[in-house]
């Protein structure tokens, strides 16, 4: 490198004036800044959302906990002025929000039950997990034959009628009925949709667009009202039942549509593949086909399951007791009648269909981006 | 699915392959055996059906739609006394439905569209409001949600007295817990010229927009077309009321004893269902609104703005119009959800067609098959027209590929 000329060499001989500081993107005031008040039209938007909350939490807080009566042992503690909830309602009804009116020496069942649930539901939702064959296979068959004894009491148990069954109990029968019902029921009708046979097709639409188009109140009233007409005199079925086949038939079609998109996704390769090793129909949907559909659609299948959880409320309409049809039938109580009861009781049922089905979608979204990453081509 | 197993055992010695293993005949078989299957059970379900009516002394039909109905009904919008028939009472129950529906999906629309805007705010307080809104609503069971409006929000309002009426004056507005009063608008004669201005005003809005839309075309220049119209809609029946001498006059409601009378009501029970079904679908609105408006690709906004486009312009212009691509099938099912969940009314006692037919006329007729087979085919058919309104709606929306 040649020297240039000192006239045109440019050496600076003091420092350069300092620059204002970089708007700080960091610490609480650049979060802030980045957050909340980025342009005027935030600024007015957190003002204003800030003011809504200030309207509506502390009288929700005041109402939930600081005025609320948490002990108690009838409507003269809840009912004064200016009390918020009614705890103490609900920890007297604790019981019967869980187990209906189900006999208190026999509700070592449910609780069994419920525990037999669990022990096959943990390991089917645990990817990593070996055996889901014979797990689902547990949960599907095994599972709803022995609740079915534990429940009804069979085999020399004491038995108990559904009416007595109610509350958290008849919820989760009714949803579990409903899915265990629906799946195999969903995958036929799924098939049927996309067979080649054209009344086999005609009957899956026909059936799949039928239940799909009307809502399951006017399905409940018809299987608690019409379906009694259809049997043959001297054939009854109890209450709980006839809930029960409406519920079945009515997921089983949206469960159908959830795995007929499964199918869908499907390449064709697979199933011409499945042809070419010379697989019959019912191998090649067995061991190629289903086992990928399936795994595609778990997110659709559990939001399925939670649209159902949620619809079992319903049955509370044609004089069910689920757990917001007895919260509800306890409102009534005399000894339990106040201004707050309601609105207790109701946020109670709330609180707990929240936890499960806030619970299943996480669980959803959870499979969603674990099943995205595996099939990214 | 075609398939053929061990062919070489199948061929006999004509080389056509045997019956039993031709797919073709298997599945003749097959879906003649379904019928059979089908037709077996109808009939079985007819016989007995026609077995039980008899016993029960029930004469089957649809004659009981001509006898006196004798029930009082909250809320109609067709004149109905007791005295009218059992089809007059349908098609008041059938109204109320639709009312409830098509009021239900323009609140959960818009609402829907402001918290699904709002979860993509940049704004952390905003996000997370609306978020918390989305998730709570969606996982809570609708019929919950309606129970507690109806009985822990309005049902527990003051009375009329309690909240200060006073016996015989007149009413501007007040929430108590008979429901919503505010004055209604009474028309005198001459009064349908404002009518009629308003239609014109409506009709000139849409062939204003055309106009503009040719001039864009052709020239590039602009035209305020939603000012111009909103202000034809604002001014033309203004000038209507003003030229034909004010023809209106406000009626007020006032407290008579311990009724409200008059003016114009909101039942608790209309309000409690569309708060519930408006707030509930909103939520999954909202979702489908995000949903939409993230599958426009980045690149979309980048080319705007490269081309010099100003934000506003840009999601009005480029976001929107292919997000709505995305957002209108499945807001389809969530309009069909909100309509068929309109039929939860029944649980608060708005005499919507379920509560009415299903409830009322069911009970006092015994008609279960007719009832409920009408009940259930009405839902389907507004369900059959929602879709096909929306699928038409859809098609001139869609990408028009070259």
């Amino acid at each position: 490198m040649e020297t240039l000329p000192t006239s045109i060499r440019y050496v600076r001989t003091e420092e350069s004036p300092t620059m204002a500081p970089p708007v700080a993107t960091g610490g609480v005031t650049g979060w802030l800044k980045v957050n909340l008040f980025a342009t005027p039209r935030d600024t007015v938007l957190t003002i204003l959302t800030l003011l809504l909350l200030l309207w509506m939490v502390p009288p929700i807080i005041d109402w939930a906990f600081i005025s609320a009566v948490w002990t108690g042992d009838g409507r003269e503690d809840c009912i004064g002025p200016g009390t918020g909830a009614c705890w103490a309602f609900v920890e007297a009804k604790f019981g019967q929000f869980i187990y209906g009116r189900y006999p208190i020496e026999e509700r070592w069942r449910v609780d069994l039950s419920g525990l037999l649930l669990i022990l096959g539901l943990v390991p089917i939702a645990i990817p990593s997990v070996p055996y889901k064959r014979e797990n689902a296979l547990y949960l599907l068959v095994v599972f709803p034959v022995l609740a079915f004894i534990l429940l009804t009491g069979q085999f020399g148990l004491e038995p108990v009628e559904t009416p007595l069954w109610g509350g958290l109990l008849v919820t989760l029968v009714v949803a579990i009925v409903g899915i265990v019902v629906s799946f195999p029921l969903g995958i036929l009708l799924a098939l049927g949709r996309r067979s080649e046979m054209p009344i086999v097709r005609m009957f899956s639409v026909i059936f799949i667009e039928f239940w799909r188009g009307v809502p399951l109140i006017t399905v409940l009233f018809m299987s608690s009202v019409m379906l009694p007409l259809f049997l043959p005199d001297g054939v009854t079925f109890d209450k709980l039942l006839r809930a029960l086949i409406g519920v079945a038939l009515f997921s089983s079609a949206y469960m159908a549509e959830v795995i007929r998109g499964g199918l869908q996704a499907i390449p064709k390769g697979q199933y011409e593949a499945a042809n070419a090793m010379a697989l019959t129909f019912w191998q090649g949907t067995r061991l190629v086909i289903m086992p990928q559909a399936l795994k595609l659609v778990i997110p659709g299948i559990v939001n399925t399951f939670i649209g159902l959880f949620k619809d079992t409320s319903l049955v509370l309409i044609i004089g069910l007791f689920d757990l917001l049809g007895i919260v509800q039938q306890n409102m009534n109580d005399p000894n339990w009648i106040s201004p707050a009861t309601p609105a207790t009781g109701f946020v109670f049922a709330a609180f707990v269909f929240f936890i499960f089905c806030f619970g299943m979608s996480r669980y959803s979204a959870y499979m969603e981006r674990r099943l995205d990453t595996g099939h990214k081509r | 699915m075609a398939h053929q197993e061990s062919v070489a055992s199948d061929v006999d010695d004509s080389g056509r392959v045997s019956l039993m293993n031709d797919p073709k005949a298997r599945g003749l078989v097959f879906q003649v055996l379904l019928i059979i299957a089908v037709i077996y059970l109808v009939y079985s379900g007819v016989t007995n059906a026609i077995d039980n009516l008899a016993r029960a002394g029930i004469a089957s039909g649809f004659g009981f739609f001509g006898e006196r109905a004798g029930f009082d009904i909250g809320q109609s919008l067709i004149p109905y006394t007791n005295d009218s028939t059992y089809l007059r009472a349908f098609f008041v129950g059938l109204l109320n439905t639709m009312v409830v529906g098509l009021i239900g999906v323009f609140f959960a629309t818009i609402i829907g569209f402001i918290i699904g805007l709002a979860r993509l705010s940049k704004n952390y307080l905003v996000q997370k409001f609306a978020t918390v809104y989305v998730e709570m609503l969606r996982n809570i069971p609708l019929l919950l949600q309606l129970l507690f409006w109806y009985k822990a929000v309005l049902s527990i309002l003051p009375s009329p007295r309690q909240v200060g009426l006073e016996p015989g004056a007149e009413v501007v507005f007040s929430l108590n817990n008979r429901g919503l009063y505010m004055p209604r608008i009474v028309p005198e004669a001459g009064s349908s010229l404002i009518l009629y201005a308003l239609l014109i005003a409506i009709v000139a809005w849409i062939f204003i927009g055309r106009w503009a839309k040719k001039r864009q075309m052709a020239t590039g220049q602009q035209f305020p077309v939603f000012f111009t119209g909103l202000g034809l809609i604002i001014v033309l029946p203004l000038l209507a009321y003003l030229v034909t001498g004010m023809p209106l006059s406000l009626e007020y409601s006032s407290l008579q004893g311990f009724n409200m009378v008059d003016g114009w009501v909101i039942q608790p029970e209309f309000m409690a269902l569309l708060l519930g079904l408006a707030l509930y679908t909103a939520a999954f609105i909202a979702e489908i609104v995000r949903a939409g408006i993230l599958a426009v690709s980045h690149g979309q906004s980048e080319a705007a703005y490269a081309l010099g486009i100003r934000p506003n312009l840009t999601s009005r212009l480029v976001i929107v119009p292919q997000a709505m691509r995305v957002i209108i099938p499945p807001l389809t099912s969530q309009y069909l959800n909100l309509i068929k969940n309109s039929s939860l009314a029944v649980a608060i006692g708005y005499p919507d067609l379920v509560s009415i037919f299903g409830g009322t006329v069911l009970n006092q007729t015994g008609q279960a098959v007719e009832v409920i087979s009408i009940t259930m085919l009405v839902y389907l058919t507004l369900s059959l027209l929602t879709s096909a309104f929306m699928n038409w709606f859809n098609s001139s929306v869609a990408l028009v590929e070259r």
